[in-house]
């Protein structure tokens, strides 16, 4: 069986032309992506500072909190097409998809705040803040916690540094919910709702894996083993996060040690695993991811990521 | 003038549940005329809810086509419920096959751990059964969960609660 092929020169037109149908709309060609971006995710959000806020110190901590999203975000979605099932692989690119929002919403906050965060890019360029941030800095300029960097390895290391991820990211944006910056407070009090699912998720999981065969567990604590030197930076509070938390804007991690420390201590009781004992990873000179010190894994990372924004950086998606 | 432009924005559906208007959703938030446009302002269900884009879009193109340069903007505060789904929303959810939200949690003090599944009190949407088992707390978008009924066999969408 044969079909004729319309004849685009035809008066009464092409059987095509349906599908090139466009609206009258300047400049819009959105019918050729489903999910063209939203140029702005705070486009009409006031994003004013507060006076008495310093817009560096707040800049410098949402790139905190928005890298430690993105880079998580990444390892994450790394996942996709190669979970244990479809089910898992589905929950864990919904995550991190989540925290890929996050990451946007607050790369952008920190774009606002303080322009000079923001990679420079050639004239022309129609990359926006939160994307220049994203895909136009090194390695060195990223300020997420060294937990989120780390190459993946089997499910249960991706259960158990998304347990220790979430517990402390939800318990950090229940206090931000409190926020004087109203756009902070806002992101966190939506994260919150978000973050719930996802701590409950690896809580989860890190109990069936604990409870499952004797392979299960043995990779659950050899995962704990290997994560645990990585937890306290999480909870450590850098000169920054000391600043926005006095101003007001921002929490300090340690603040909220305690509560993510109750948490921790009901999975590992319910799962029956010990408490590993393994002293911090330490910084270099003091200094740690929130100051830009990093492992090599998060340069091959971002090579992987960057690659294709750098080499159009005037490009339209 | 405005009265008309809300009411083509609200008639604009969901990109990803089309069997919802942005208004049955409860993600329109408002319409506003002002000197050289209409500003339509919507509020993400989830941070990294992928469809903002087209509805934006979606909303520019049905705007203009009844004559309005409308402009979209976003609104972060207060942050979407499911509990902002209208009750025709969610009968439509339910004649698509879908499950429809319960109430979301409303908690004091920290956001408890739950190490045990979510109990939801739901049926299934085609044979009614509350016979139903959690597969996965996400499905394909965002804001559903996915079930399944063990009277019927058939698996459906539940939409989450947050």
């Amino acid at each position: 069986m044969s079909h004729l092929t319309p004849d685009p020169n035809e008066s009464a037109g092409s059987a095509y032309d349906g599908l090139l149908e466009h609206h009258e709309v300047a400049g819009d060609s959105s019918q050729w992506a489903f999910g063209t971006d939203f140029e702005d995710p705070l486009a009409g959000v006031d994003t004013t500072v507060p006076a008495d806020v310093d817009p560096a110190a707040l800049a410098a901590y949402c790139l905190m909190l928005g890298d430690d999203a993105l880079v998580m975000s990444h390892r994450l979605s790394e996942w996709c097409s190669r979970a244990p099932d479809l089910e898992e692989d589905i929950a864990l690119a919904n995550t991190a998809l989540d925290l890929l929002g996050q990451a946007r919403l607050l790369l952008a906050r920190a774009a606002a705040a303080d322009p000079a965060v923001v990679p420079v890019l050639p004239e022309g360029s129609p990359v926006p803040a939160e994307d220049a941030l994203a895909f136009f800095r090194e390695a060195g300029d990223f300020r997420n916690v060294r937990l989120a960097e780390v190459p993946n390895g089997d499910f249960a290391h991706t259960v158990v540094r998304l347990l220790l991820f979430a517990s402390v990211r939800l318990a950090l944006f229940e206090q931000l919910a409190s926020s004087r910056d109203p756009v902070l407070s806002a992101i966190a009090v939506k994260g919150v709702k978000e973050l719930a699912y996802h701590r409950d998720y690896a809580g989860r999981w890190f109990l069936t894996l604990a409870q499952g065969t004797d392979e299960s567990r043995r990779r659950l604590e050899a995962a704990l083993r290997e994560l645990w030197p990585l937890y306290p930076e999480l909870l450590a509070t850098h000169s920054v996060e000391q600043a926005v938390a006095e101003a007001g804007v921002g929490v300090a991690p340690d603040s909220v040690a305690s509560a993510v420390e109750v948490v921790l201590e009901q999975v590992l009781a319910v799962s029956e695993v010990d408490r590993p004992r393994g002293q911090p990873l330490a910084g270099v000179r003091g200094r740690t991811g929130r100051d830009g010190l990093h492992s090599e894994a998060l340069s091959r990372m971002l090579a992987e990521m960057q690659v294709v924004a750098r080499a159009h950086p005037t490009g339209r998606w | 003038m405005s009265v008309r432009a809300r009411e083509v924005a609200a008639s604009v559906t969901d990109p990803e549940m089309p069997m919802l208007t942005l208004e049955d959703l409860g993600v329109l938030r408002g319409v506003r005329e002002e000197a050289d446009g209409v500003v339509v302002t919507i509020t993400p269900t989830y941070s990294g809810c992928p469809a903002m884009a087209t509805m934006r879009d979606d909303l520019v193109h049905r705007l203009a086509d009844a004559g309005y340069a409308a402009t979209v903007e976003v609104s972060l505060s207060p942050a979407w419920s499911s509990d902002w789904i209208t009750d025709r929303g969610r009968q439509a959810l339910r004649d698509h096959g879908l499950s429809a939200p319960g109430p979301a949690p409303h908690r004091a003090g920290p956001v408890p751990l739950t190490l045990l599944p979510v109990r939801r009190d739901l049926a299934c949407p085609r044979c009614s059964s509350t016979e139903v088992e959690l597969t996965s707390e996400f499905g394909a978008t965002a804001c559903k969960a996915l079930y399944r009924c063990t009277a019927c066999a058939e698996p459906f969408e539940h939409v989450k609660e947050i």
